[in-house]
């Protein structure tokens, strides 16, 4: 569905993206992980046509997106890492936009998340009255209201609270078993241990490794994906490092 | 009884001598020449309507000449159409056209030598070169004439009502339009100058030096290409005149050089590029003026002594008073300024602090006129605020020490 | 496009900066056509405003509301838009919100109270032009600056720039050559800033008399003609135009 050619990045002298080849099918549920400054971000942005890649081509659907111009995003639903919006735009306001710019059949629109939030109730109120958290779940039902085939969610479980938390992996299962393809990129492995199928791997820019998690785990002998990845990255000590470190702080 | 007799006998004398004349196309005298050698001192001779071209018609005797409703008299380009000297002539109702034009000589459509006691009124005069030449004579009055002229250049081109060497004449009622100078006096006295209207004359609307004792009322010059300039002359009084719209680099609503013992009163100054200059002028009085919408209200060169600028209303100008040099002898109290920014602290209606009408950027402006486009800029208005508060290139001396709150009642 | 400005321009209205920009010109018109027994000298002063504050005001408050609508403008791009409409959507927005201001705060009172209307007309004009024009600069330094502190010293050096250094630079060259004819300099420099342009614009109307003279004529002649009018507003859109179009292109290479 996606397929991702050779891609380069730099920002400045820092390379984000280093030759990157890859490609991703309906029905895969992604983990994009990596340390801090990876490219994680990076790649979901070069995806999403918000960055221009350096060289390399991205094909959507075996079109390249560089000749493709907008169209192709109408399949991709966004969920940014940090959700702010107009001061003064009310929920409702920001949804009817949203609608207006797709205009999509009303019928095959997808409500669950903002009933499950209740952010129905909250139709009028202004962006700025919103906490954080309440605005995470705005991007996430907005990412999921028009039922795309292609998710891309960034740090989605980032300042929700383990209900809510626990309500969005609900809904991405949901949503996997529909045949959809999921990219999420996360620092929180053990959120991810039931939903991936795939595991993406960056570091520095450059794409570790791209492995089934069947195979990861037979690989490894292990079955939470922390822990795998971890035993998978050892001998390379940074990186096996920062997993460690992160399998402590979430203990 | 025999006295009564003689008395009688002269009143009938004088009346059988007093006849009139008719001159007309259809009559029995057909020529308005032919009219005059047959009058006598004190005739009347009548023209009838009708176009009469018999080359310059001269005038000597004591007579009257009346056009009924406007006999044209032709000059044909080749001469000037009436020629008068003498005295108690009088000429009215009739209309002038196609006199003679020369680059070297002043002809006229009118010339008077010689004369005394003529009065002109009442004609039109069309495309002359100089429409009425007055020149030697006294006591000559000028009335209700309508001159129009279509001069382009300067050189070619003559003035309405030019008088030269004269004195005690009387200026009135007429309208002068497009000629050189409106009206042209040269060593001109004890002569009365009202109700005129000179407009779109190409260079002057009224032009006079060595002019004493005249006195100027109820003008109007509008429009003339120089404005008025007026030079090396003394006691002159001009009141209830209007100056407006003399535009242009060197053309004033009045230009004052060499002007001493002079009264400007009560005149209104609109919309003039320059209201006033004053050039080398001593003791004059510029008050119960009204200036308004001029770009500069009055220029006063340094070289101005004595003069007394006070009770004028100064509204709307871009620049209240300019001035070439840092002395100043001349005095600039108890006008109203709009610029003025003070306050009344006592209500005496007269502002507590003085006012320094001259504005930093119009110096600027006299040194380097191309600076004149950053007139209302930021920068601009910041330098004049800084030199208002401390005055460093602005002559200090010229100063309203008491500028009235209100505008005078003009 | 409409859909998504109408929403930015909707946004816009109800924060509480334009308003209080919006009350502070209408009281300051209001009070100066009051304190001022002469019309023609509330003109005056607001004309420095015009030429003054407005172009602040846009510059930054444009500045802020590009920098504050950053993430906004990224999920707009995530969504099938393309970058050109999301842009134009967000500059027509706070164009539209500022000459609106404007227009309510000083182009009621002008209209209520001006006695001479071709003046007034000609500086309602002219403050819309540099409302646009000044949107138009900030959105070109804020897409060319990547952090908010720098875009808002960007913006306030181009005012500093517009209103008082370039003006100065011309003074300092008027005297230094002095000897040699300026006329057609001035006439050149005059529309290499819109301020100038938009000044030069009212004083021919309000300073008619003073503008006979001198160097005055050829501007007269010049921008007083219904060519020089043309000129004037050509100029006018360039100015708003080619910020705008340069912010576009670099807008569409972004990384964001």
């Amino acid at each position: 569905m996606i397929r991702i050619n050779h891609l380069n990045k730099k920002f400045k002298k820092l390379i984000a993206l280093n030759n990157i080849t890859v490609q991703f099918d309906e029905g895969q549920v992604v983990s994009l992980i990596g340390p801090n400054g990876s490219g994680k971000t990076t790649l979901i942005k070069t995806i999403l046509g918000l960055v221009k890649p350096d060289s390399g081509q991205i094909y959507f659907r075996d079109k390249n997106i560089k000749q493709e111009g907008f169209t192709y995003r109408n399949e991709i639903g966004y969920m940014p890492q940090i959700g702010r919006y107009p001061e003064n735009m009310t929920i409702g306001q920001l949804f009817s936009l949203l609608k207006n710019i797709r205009n999509k059949d009303e019928n095959s629109l997808d409500y669950d998340l903002l009933k499950q939030y209740n952010l129905v109730s909250m139709y009028d109120k202004p962006m700025r009255t919103l906490s954080g958290g309440t605005r995470q779940k705005v991007s996430a039902a907005i990412a999921f209201l028009f039922r795309p085939p292609v998710l891309i969610l960034d740090e989605p479980t980032a300042g929700l609270d383990p209900l809510s938390s626990e309500v969005l992996k609900e809904k991405i299962l949901q949503t996997k078993k529909e045949g959809t393809l999921i990219l999420i990129s996360s620092h929180i492995l053990s959120d991810l241990d039931d939903l991936t199928t795939d595991v993406m791997y960056l570091q520095d820019g450059k794409m570790k490794f791209f492995k089934n998690l069947a195979t990861i785990q037979e690989d490894t002998g292990e079955i939470k994906l922390g822990k795998a990845i971890a035993r998978l990255m050892k001998g390379e000590d940074p990186a096996a490092n920062m997993i460690s470190e992160i399998l402590k702080t979430n203990r | 009884m025999r006295f009564l007799i003689l008395v009688i006998f002269v009143f009938m004398q004088l009346h059988a001598f007093s006849t009139t004349i008719i001159v007309g196309q259809q009559k029995a005298v057909k020529s308005i020449k032919k009219g005059i050698e047959l009058a006598k001192d004190g005739d009347t001779v009548k023209v009838m309507p009708g176009v009469y071209k018999e080359g310059s018609i001269i005038v000597k005797k004591s007579i009257t000449l009346i056009g009924i409703h406007f006999p044209v008299i032709d000059g044909e380009s080749k001469v000037e159409n009436m020629l008068i000297s003498g005295r108690q002539i009088s000429i009215s109702g009739f209309h002038f056209i196609n006199s003679k034009h020369s680059s070297y000589i002043d002809y006229s459509a009118i010339n008077i030598i010689d004369a005394t006691k003529i009065n002109i009124s009442n004609n039109k005069i069309t495309d002359a070169h100089f429409a009425i030449h007055v020149s030697n004579s006294t006591h000559c009055t000028i009335d209700r004439n309508s001159i129009t002229g279509h001069a382009t250049i300067t050189q070619s081109a003559g003035n309405g009502i030019h008088i030269w060497k004269s004195a005690n004449i009387l200026v009135t009622n007429n309208s002068i339009t497009g000629h050189r100078d409106g009206i042209y006096f040269e060593f001109v006295t004890h002569s009365d100058i009202r109700n005129n209207k000179s407009i779109n004359n190409i260079r002057y609307g009224l032009h006079f030096m060595f002019s004493h004792y005249n006195h100027y009322a109820y003008n109007l010059f509008k429009n003339n290409g120089a404005g008025v300039a007026v030079m090396y002359t003394h006691h002159v009084s001009m009141e209830n005149n209007i100056f407006t719209q003399n535009w242009g680099a060197s053309s004033y609503g009045i230009l004052l050089k060499d002007i001493t013992d002079s009264k400007i009163i009560n005149n209104q100054f609109l919309s003039n590029t320059t209201g006033i200059l004053m050039e080398g002028c001593n003791r004059i009085d510029v008050k119960r003026n009204s200036f308004n919408h001029n770009g500069w209200a009055m220029k006063v060169q340094a070289n101005c002594e004595n003069n007394v600028i006070s009770t004028n209303n100064f509204k709307n100008n871009t620049f209240d008073i300019a001035t070439n040099g840092t002395s100043v002898m001349s005095s600039f109290d108890h006008n109203y300024w709009d610029k003025y920014e003070g306050y009344d602290l006592n209500k005496d209606g007269i502002g507590d602090v003085a006012y320094h009408p001259v504005s930093l950027y119009s110096m600027v402006i006299e040194k380097n006129p191309s600076a004149l486009f950053l007139l209302r800029s930021f920068l601009v208005t910041l330098l004049d605020k800084v030199e208002k508060t401390m005055p460093a290139i602005t002559p200090v001396e010229l100063v309203d020490k008491k500028p009235t709150m209100k505008p005078f009642q003009l | 496009m409409i859909k998504l400005s109408k929403y930015v321009l909707y946004n816009i209205l109800k924060s509480k900066i334009i308003i209080a920009y919006t009350l502070f010109l209408f009281i300051v018109a209001t009070g100066l056509f009051q304190m001022e027994a002469n019309s023609s000298k509330a003109i005056l002063s607001l004309l420095n405003i015009i030429l003054i504050v407005l172009p602040l005001v846009s510059l930054i408050f444009t500045t802020i509301h590009y920098y504050n609508s950053y993430e906004f403008i990224e999920l707009m791009l995530s969504q099938p838009l393309s970058r050109k409409r999301v842009l134009l959507s967000e500059f027509s927005g706070v164009c539209f919100s500022l000459v609106m201001a404007f227009c309510i705060g000083v182009g009621i009172p002008v209209l209520l109270f001006a006695t001479d209307v071709s003046i007034g007309i000609s500086l309602i004009l002219i403050g819309i032009f540099l409302s646009i024009i000044f949107t138009s600069f900030a959105f070109y330094t804020s897409v060319n600056a990547r952090d908010k502190a720098r875009g808002i010293g960007t913006a306030l050096l181009l005012w500093f720039y517009f209103t008082l250094i370039y003006d100065g630079i011309i003074l300092l060259i008027l005297f230094t050559f002095s000897d040699y004819p300026l006329e057609n300099f001035t006439l050149v420099m005059a529309a290499l800033n819109p301020i100038d342009l938009g000044r030069i614009f009212i004083m021919l109307k309000m300073d008619s008399s003073a503008m006979m003279g001198y160097t005055g004529a050829l501007f007269k002649d010049f921008f007083g003609s219904s060519s020089g009018m043309a000129f004037t507003f050509g100029c006018m859109i360039l100015w708003a135009a080619v910020p705008l179009l340069l912010a576009l292109r670099k807008f569409r290479k972004k990384d964001l």
